[in-house]
């Protein structure tokens, strides 16, 4: 028999796999954010080369889940949702996920600061460090807050991407930052309010099954009102403008008040009408991070015709 | 001569190869690009020094200075 006939072409990997380790859904949100922060951005780039920093950006996020994936490889084994992963299938070995996020790390921030500059580069190595060493191999076993401190990772592409075009950080850039980290906690435990995980099995501690769902309905309203003074102060600033103000203020209140009905119920409630409140949140959720990102970026397209900004 | 049909592990590895050899060109052409647009943002170094010199050595050579 030959060696060739042993070999499991189930674990042969194709292009697709190795495009998966780097998350290409949360890339999507990392595109989206950091090109309206890089738009909105009052210094106005060469197309290409904003073309070339969104691209690092978005390689240089992907590496990031390279490298989670290649560090949680064990617990996505164990938990139903991840089994189907590259490496916990067997398709990709973990050594290879660790190059290809080692490798496309150094790729992405080193593109990054040729094409733009070093506070971008370096902000962007940051958030590469941040989510796979404080997140992933730090923090997220260790406490039920992790999706908090996840949600700063995700957090810094819109502030990479005013870097790239300005050089620097600046009040609207922070408070993008801060837009994303507290719309993270309650999008995500909203998600696991109704979407029964086995994180417990895979030891890590989520909020729900270590403080309670009960205590993560108070968690969720709590941040939620910290989003919608975040939200409200960003359209103070200079990227801020009616348009924004307008749809911050309508997707507030709406999103305070899906927020408002989670917290008020018990599991009861929410199992009798199959997380009714539950679901709705979540997907205001998205609607939220879309419509306010997307004011932002036509207030600013509105402004070569003098309707933009206050 | 025939070829057998391509097996499930041919069609992964050419999607690998294909895969692979697509993000090389398309870095190969975003340095190409990058390169392009930084020259004409932020000029060649050396590029004027070398048109004045060239420039002067045409002069000198119509003129016939520095000639035996």
């Amino acid at each position: 028999m030959s060696d060739a006939t042993s070999i499991d072409h189930q674990l042969e990997a194709g292009f697709g796999d190795y495009f998966a380790l780097l998350k290409p859904r949360v890339m999507s949100l990392v595109v989206f954010t950091a090109l309206v922060g890089l738009v909105v951005a009052p210094v106005p780039m060469h197309p290409f080369v904003a073309l070339v920093a969104i691209t690092c950006i978005a390689v240089g996020g992907g590496a990031s889940g390279a490298l989670n994936m290649w560090w949680e490889s064990d617990i996505d084994a164990l938990m139903h949702r991840t089994r189907g992963r590259p490496i916990p299938s067997g398709r990709v070995a973990r050594e290879e996920a660790l190059a290809i996020g080692l490798t496309l790390s150094g790729f992405s921030v080193v593109m990054l600061w040729l094409a733009t500059n070093a506070v971008a580069a370096g902000l962007l190595a940051f958030t590469i460090f941040f989510y796979a060493v404080i997140y992933t191999m730090l923090l997220k076993r260790r406490t039920p807050q992790n999706i908090v401190i996840g949600g700063a990772a995700g957090a810094f592409p819109p502030m990479v991407g005013w870097a790239a075009a300005t050089g620097g950080v600046s009040l609207e850039s922070a408070l993008m930052f801060a837009l994303t980290f507290a719309w993270t906690p309650p999008h995500f435990w909203a998600l696991s309010l109704f979407v029964k995980g086995d994180y417990g099995r895979a030891g890590v501690p989520m909020l729900p099954e270590v403080a309670g769902r009960d205590a993560t309905r108070r968690q969720i309203l709590g941040y939620s009102v910290a989003l919608a003074l975040v939200s409200l102060a960003l359209g103070l600033t200079s990227i801020g403008g009616p348009l924004y103000m307008t749809v911050a203020v309508a997707m507030n209140a709406l999103f305070l008040r899906a927020a408002w009905r989670v917290a008020r119920r018990s599991d009861a409630d929410s199992d009798a009408d199959r997380h009714l409140a539950e679901r709705a949140l979540f997907r205001l959720s998205l609607l939220y991070i879309l419509l306010l990102f997307g004011a932002l970026l036509a207030e600013s397209s509105l402004k070569p015709l003098g309707l933009g900004g206050w | 001569m025939r070829f057998h049909p391509d097996h499930e592990l041919h069609r992964r590895r050419a999607s690998r190869n294909y895969g692979l050899g697509a993000v090389l060109l398309a870095f190969a052409a975003m340095i190409f690009g990058l390169s392009l647009v930084k020259a004409r943002e932020n000029g060649v170094p050396g590029l004027e020094a070398a048109r004045q010199k060239a420039a002067a050595a045409a002069e000198a050579g119509t003129t016939g200075e520095g000639r035996p």
